[in-house]
């Protein structure tokens, strides 16, 4: 009798595993591989057969998935953090430090809450650049690249509207700097060039429907709140779907035709 | 239809173009790189906490009050521009700009690949202005302290830093001269030396083109001319400053 190799016995070894747990085998057959991905919800995102350079990380750079992967890293993160914290000007920052040091792993939601936000920004910036570098926003791909512009603007607004939430002396004076901005937006911030015309006052203007207010306060916090964990996410979910259905329908990934 | 490939082994099928099955190849690089990234993420995360700073205090304004890093390249233009432009044309310019992008490249080489060879144009702009907003990222972020003044890497921040030279404004109709001609030269240049880049375009596609060129080579542009030659303002009225 033959001696079966260490290969052969890691297979038997993991068939007689898998065979415990779902009662049948995985015959490893084109039919199979197939309906893997087809009868799969989640993953017939994907087509069953995709080009073989689509795959390699040399081209594609994975920067897309990777800023989807993140973004469902921050939903999870995101729900947890809720879970805890109050938008209420005299409780947010005491619950985002309780976070930091009662709320059991808290600490760890936050911090990769926080920084899955930055990562999110610079991956997104970085697939944008891919896209550019490969040629991949000419025809029959142009619409996705305007969608994924939005999808671009949607994630700098995202972590925008978060950094107000702790409430502490970074995000207030961060948001302030921002909303100071938007005070001098050309006829429709009361500063701005031209707002006269509209009859802008500090009251009226573009900065006070984005704020609730004259001043960063009790409205802002709110407000920030709900565009940052509700409104914000259900449009650029509703992008991403268009986004990734258009990949599909413009001929999934680009290449040399 | 016994011979249909449904029933046959892996080996016996074969497909005659470039595609491969998606599982497991390409299912299992995805797993492996949100897995890797997972980890990456957390590993950080348990390392390094997120910055927070005081409880906010509206009486008590910080110096330097920062954007976010990823707007601090915004504000870092409002040391050269108004508000009203820093803040919120040219961002919108920017985004418009890029919505614009693929309707305005009729360039149909480069489709699906890198090439700099065939994209002698669009490249280098847009790489130019990619690596302009990660430059003005960075100076926002690292290289401005009390009062947005500018400390070179390495340097302490300090409030005891010589007071800047003081600026001035351009005479209105030097300002409005100068503005006419830099994007009459503009537009005017490539119609005359690059005429096949005009052609290519058309009239409508190569007005847009040149129109965002330009802006964005004057940003760049009046940057110089503030730092060089402690220019504020190229233009002085008494409902927009430019």
């Amino acid at each position: 009798m033959k001696d079966p190799n260490l290969k052969d016995k890691i297979k038997e070894t993991v068939e007689d595993i898998w065979g415990s747990v779902f009662r049948h085998g995985y015959k490893d057959t084109p039919r199979n591989r197939i309906l893997q991905i087809i009868s799969n919800v989640w993953l017939h995102l994907h087509p069953a057969r995709v080009r073989e350079h689509g795959t390699k990380l040399r081209f594609t750079w994975c920067m897309g998935g990777i800023t989807f992967f993140v973004f469902l890293v921050e939903v999870v993160t995101g729900i947890l953090l809720m879970f805890y914290y109050t938008p209420d000007v005299n409780k947010a920052f005491a619950d985002t430090m309780d976070l930091m040091y009662t709320v059991p792993f808290g600490r760890l939601m936050r911090n990769v809450h926080r920084w899955g936000a930055h990562a999110m920004v610079i991956t997104v910036s970085i697939h944008m650049f891919r896209v550019f570098l490969t040629g991949s926003y000419k025809p029959p791909r142009r619409f996705n690249w305007v969608i994924g512009v939005f999808l671009l603007l949607l994630t700098f607004l995202l972590s925008f509207t978060g950094y107000l939430l702790p409430w502490d002396q970074l995000g207030y004076w961060a948001i302030t700097v921002g909303m100071n901005m938007g005070r001098a937006t050309p006829l429709f911030g009361h500063e701005g060039p031209f707002s006269q015309f509209l009859g802008m006052t500090a009251n009226n203007d573009i900065r006070f429907s984005l704020v609730g207010g004259t001043t960063i306060a009790a409205p802002a916090l709110l407000r920030a709140y709900v565009w940052h964990c509700i409104a914000i996410p259900v449009i650029a979910t509703a992008l991403m779907i268009v986004h990734f259905w258009r990949i599909r329908k413009d001929g999934g990934i680009s290449g040399r035709l | 239809m016994e011979s249909s490939w449904q029933k046959k082994e892996l080996e016996e099928v074969e497909f005659d173009d470039d595609t491969v099955f998606t599982w497991p190849t390409l299912v299992v690089k995805e797993f492996l790189a949100a897995l890797f990234v997972l980890v990456g993420l957390l590993f950080f995360s348990f390392f390094v906490n997120a910055p927070l700073g005081e409880i906010s205090d509206p009486s008590q304004a910080e110096n330097p009050a920062k954007a976010p890093w990823y707007f601090a390249g915004l504000q870092e233009q409002l040391v050269y521009f108004d508000p009203w432009f820093a803040g919120v044309v040219l961002p919108s310019i920017i985004l418009v700009g890029l919505i614009m992008l693929p309707y305005l490249d009729n360039n149909p080489k480069g489709n699906g690949y890198i090439s700099f060879k065939e994209r002698k144009f669009a490249m280098p702009v847009f790489i130019s202005g990619y690596v302009f907003w990660y430059l003005l990222v960075y100076v926002g972020t690292a290289l401005r302290g009390p009062y947005w003044t500018f400390f070179w890497p390495g340097q302490a921040w300090t409030h005891d830093f010589p007071t800047p030279p003081p600026l001035h404004n351009l005479p209105l109709p030097a300002g409005i001269a100068m503005l006419i001609a830099f994007y009459a030269a503009g537009f005017a240049i490539p119609i005359f030396f690059k005429r096949n880049f005009f052609q290519n375009l058309g009239v409508v596609r190569y007005a847009l083109v040149m129109g965002l060129l330009l802006t964005m080579i004057g940003t760049a542009g009046k940057i110089i001319l503030r730092l060089a030659f402690d220019v504020k303002y190229i233009i002085v009225t008494p409902w927009i400053n430019l």
